[in-house]
Order: structure tokens, then C-alpha cells, then sequence
């Protein structure tokens, strides 16, 4: 096989990546601002229960977690699900793992915010909601943005975990096709695809805190 | 009218008494300038009439209408959300670390309660605010983001923000507290200006000579509770032994070279 058919299989299993990376953030970055308001509900028992929902996402492998997506249905309660299900296990699995972690994130920026903005706020007469979209939530966004940008680019490098579940993406493809054409070139082009990748989202990231610098 | 009325106002933060039954009145266009020392109560007082903090017993009322009052077994009973906003209207907050918004510029600090929250026209309310700018010596700055100004500035500033609502009453929480002479000069200066506007304005503040110049009428509060009351003239040349002892060589001076 040339190099030319190798990157050119590699190919695909890049836009199986970018998908999972894409999806991931679409979805668990609102989730985690909702899971943030659930970590500080007064209510106890919905902060409890988001407690240990975030414990057991940070203090277990996302591989195994991703195991218990896809398997969890028939193994728990033989429910039989098709072979698209895969795919769904996959971007399940990374959203909820992901959104515990911005969850902690954004909590942290939310709690940073000094009490006299919001009571500044209340004095002006914005209602709560208006409060927190105007006012604290901008500046929480500048706050946490390198936190962010970190999770980010270890997304990247996570949604090889996906081969846990034989989704061919990146790595999988990369894997299989090092050992059926004993070559090291699929390995190394899979390197340039992350770090590329990575490079792409550091400067991305960079830009929008340059665009937020106009304050402080 | 009364602006604003307090009647027997108490607070505890846990077993700490800060209020005692402090009660007090400001009429329409009246300026009172509460003293005392750091830890008397004076800025809970501001923070209890604006509703910032909620009061264990006693009553406040704006413009005759009750925004808290205590019940007949003890318990306080604040107003409907509603008709509270309603109040909230009647007064505004100045602090003492200005707590302008840091995303926003000085043009859109002024200006977007007043669209926003009072949804009033906008033509009418950049009209107002180009005034307030003109008025606060702000012209230039509207542009500037808080970060870019000095002290001095922010607080014309977030005095501008508080009038674009138009109060009828206007609080100050130590208003200078955070700023160097100069700056507490031009600050003063404008709050000075005010006293034209025909707003009702409490000011809590440590400048002597500027609470006996401005003021029609003088709180000496200590350890939560009104020690002293009066005209600034009445206050600063009181013979009352705290009033003394806080004043210092202030008293003296102030009441000899103020006739």
C-alpha cells in the first residue's frame, strides 16, 4: 500500500475525530453551565447527587466509562441496542464526562466573581436572569478561558479513546493500519493529525483571549 | 414627603448586635451625612435601606410606601418581589469600590439600566446620559472602559450610573474611602454639585468638613446606635462626650472656623 492510500484511509478515520470533538463541545459545554448550577443549588439533594455525578466522572478512566455506555444497555438490562448505537456510546459517554469537568470550571469562575457585581447589579434593577447573562457570565467566560482551553486540547487527544468501543476513528485506523502494513508511517501521521490539531485550537484559543483583553 | 423613613431598625450578624433601633428620616431633597467610627453600623445601615441586607425588626418605608415591617409575633414581612422593584426605583447605591461593570465601557455603564431594566426610550436616555457625562466633567471618556480610569473617574462614573436611573434618593457608601486626596477632592466636588438636583442624599462618610458643609443634617452613630442628631452645626459643636472623643481636635476646629 503507498503512502498515498495509507493517509488517504487515515483520512476518514480524521473526520470520525473532528466529529467526536465537535459533538463533545456542542453539547457538554451548555451542559456543564447547567451542571455548574446544579453543583451550587441550595436544594441539597440536587447538589448531592451532582457531587457524586461529578466524582465518579473525574475519579474514573473515560475508557471505562465509555464501556459502560455501550455495554451498560445489554449487559444491565438486555436491552438490545443496533450497531449504530456505537457512535451514540461514544458521544454519550465523552458529553457527560466532559460536562463534569467544565462543570468545575465554571463554578470556579462563578465563585470568583466578587459580590459587589451582583449587587451592583440588583441595585440597577436587573432581574436575576439579566444579571447572570449580562453581567457575571462575560466575565466569567475571560476568567475561565484558559482553564477551557486546557480541556480542550486534552479532548483532542481523548477522542482516541474512542477505539475502546472499536470506533474507527484516528487512532484506531492508525493502529490497524501499523500492523497490516508494518509501517511506522501511520503512527507518525497520526502524531502530525493531533498536534496540527492541537496547534489549530491553542491559537483559536489564544485569539479570543486576545479579544477579550480590551478589560480587566 | 418623606423620602425615606427607618423606624427602629435592628440587625445581628450571628451574636454581633450592629444594629440597634436605629431609626431615622430624610425628606424630599434633604442631604444627611451619617459619622462615627469604623464599625458603628453606619454602612449595614445603607446596606439594610437598600435591601441588600434583610433587618430583624423595625420598618422602612419609601415615599409612604412599606417595603419591610415587622409583624405583631416578631417576624419581618418584606414587600411582594413586585411591588419591592416598584420601591427599588425610589433609590440608588453609590459604594465605595465603585463596582462598575468591567466588560462594559463608561457609555454603556450609564446606559443600560435605564434601556434595559426601565426600558425607556433610548434617544431619551443617551440624551440624559451625554448630560450626566457633561455634568460628572466625563466628556472624552465615554468610550474609556473602567480599567483605563482613575479612581476619581470611576466614581463620577458609577455616580452618573445611579442618577441615569433617576433616584429620589441617592445613598453613598463611604464614597472617597478608596481614593487619594486629590481624587477624593474632584469626587466631592461633584457630589457638591448635586445638592442642586433637588435628590435626597445619605452619605456615609469619614471627610469632616465635607459632611459640615454639604450636609442639612447630621447622624453621629456608635456601637449601632444614634449617639448624637442634628444641624452640622448642632453635631460638630455637640459638648456630648463620644461625639467629642470621635471628633477629636475635628470638633473644635470645624465648629470654630465654620461661623
Amino acid at each position: 500500500m503507498s503512502i498515498g492510500q495509507m493517509i488517504s484511509q487515515l483520512a476518514g478515520g480524521m473526520v470520525t475525530s473532528t466529529q467526536i470533538f465537535i459533538v463533545t463541545l456542542v453539547f457538554s459545554l451548555p451542559l456543564g453551565l447547567v451542571v455548574a448550577f446544579g453543583r451550587m443549588s441550595k436544594n441539597p439533594l440536587i447538589q448531592t447527587i451532582i457531587k457524586i455525578y461529578i466524582s465518579i466522572m473525574r475519579g474514573t478512566p473515560l475508557m471505562l466509562q465509555l464501556m459502560v455506555v455501550y455495554f451498560g444497555p445489554y449487559y444491565l438490562f438486555h436491552i438490545k441496542c443496533g450497531r449504530g448505537y456505537r457512535m451514540w456510546a461514544v458521544f454519550i459517554g465523552f458529553v457527560i464526562n466532559y460536562a463534569a469537568y467544565f462543570a468545575e470550571i465554571y463554578r470556579s469562575g462563578i465563585q470568583s466573581m466578587p459580590a459587589g457585581q451582583y449587587e451592583a447589579a440588583r441595585l440597577l434593577g436587573y432581574s436575576r436572569r439579566q444579571t447572570f447573562f449580562m453581567i457575571i457570565l462575560p466575565q466569567v467566560i475571560k476568567r475561565i478561558l484558559p482553564s477551557i482551553t486546557n480541556e480542550v486540547i486534552t479532548l483532542v487527544k481523548d477522542t482516541s479513546l474512542a477505539f475502546t468501543i472499536s470506533v474507527m476513528e484516528m487512532f484506531s485506523m492508525a493502529k490497524a493500519l501499523a500492523s497490516s502494513q508494518t509501517s511506522m508511517v501511520p503512527f507518525v501521521a497520526a502524531g502530525i493529525f493531533y498536534y496540527v490539531f492541537n496547534l489549530l485550537v491553542a491559537s483559536v484559543m489564544e485569539y479570543m483571549e486576545k479579544k477579550l483583553s480590551y478589560y480587566q | 414627603m418623606n423620602v425615606l423613613e427607618c423606624s427602629h431598625i435592628r440587625k445581628s450578624f450571628g451574636s454581633l448586635e450592629v444594629l440597634k433601633d436605629i431609626s431615622l428620616t430624610v425628606k424630599e431633597g434633604e442631604i444627611l451625612s451619617i459619622i462615627g467610627p469604623s464599625g458603628s453600623g453606619k454602612s449595614t445601615m445603607l446596606r439594610c435601606a437598600t435591601m441588600l441586607e434583610t433587618i430583624d425588626s423595625g420598618e422602612i418605608r419609601y415615599m409612604e410606601k412599606t417595603a419591610a415591617s415587622t409583624k405583631a409575633d416578631g417576624t419581618v414581612l418584606y414587600a411582594p418581589k413586585q411591588e419591592l422593584k416598584e420601591i427599588s426605583r425610589q433609590y440608588g447605591l453609590v459604594f465605595q469600590n465603585f463596582n462598575l461593570f468591567p466588560h462594559f465601557d463608561v457609555w454603556k455603564n450609564i446606559t443600560d439600566a435605564p434601556i434595559r431594566v426601565q426600558k425607556r426610550k433610548r434617544e431619551e436616555v443617551h440624551k440624559e446620559a451625554a448630560e450626566l457625562i457633561r455634568k460628572m466633567g466625563l466628556e472624552g471618556k465615554e468610550h474609556a472602559y473602567p480599567c483605563q480610569l482613575s479612581g476619581g473617574q470611576c466614581q463620577r462614573v458609577a455616580i452618573a450610573r445611579a442618577l441615569a436611573l433617576n433616584p429620589k434618593i441617592l445613598f453613598f457608601d463611604e464614597p472617597t474611602s478608596a481614593l487619594d486626596p486629590e481624587l477624593t477632592g474632584e469626587v466631592l466636588k461633584v457630589i457638591k454639585s448635586l445638592a442642586d438636583l433637588d435628590i435626597a442624599m445619605v452619605i456615609v462618610t469619614h471627610e469632616m468638613a465635607f459632611a459640615r458643609d454639604i450636609s442639612h443634617k447630621v447622624i453621629f452613630m456608635a456601637d449601632g446606635v444614634i449617639v448624637e442628631e442634628g444641624t452640622p452645626e448642632q453635631v460638630f459643636a455637640s459638648g456630648n462626650e463620644r461625639t467629642r472623643a470621635f471628633l477629636g481636635k475635628y470638633g473644635n476646629m470645624l465648629s470654630e472656623d465654620g461661623r
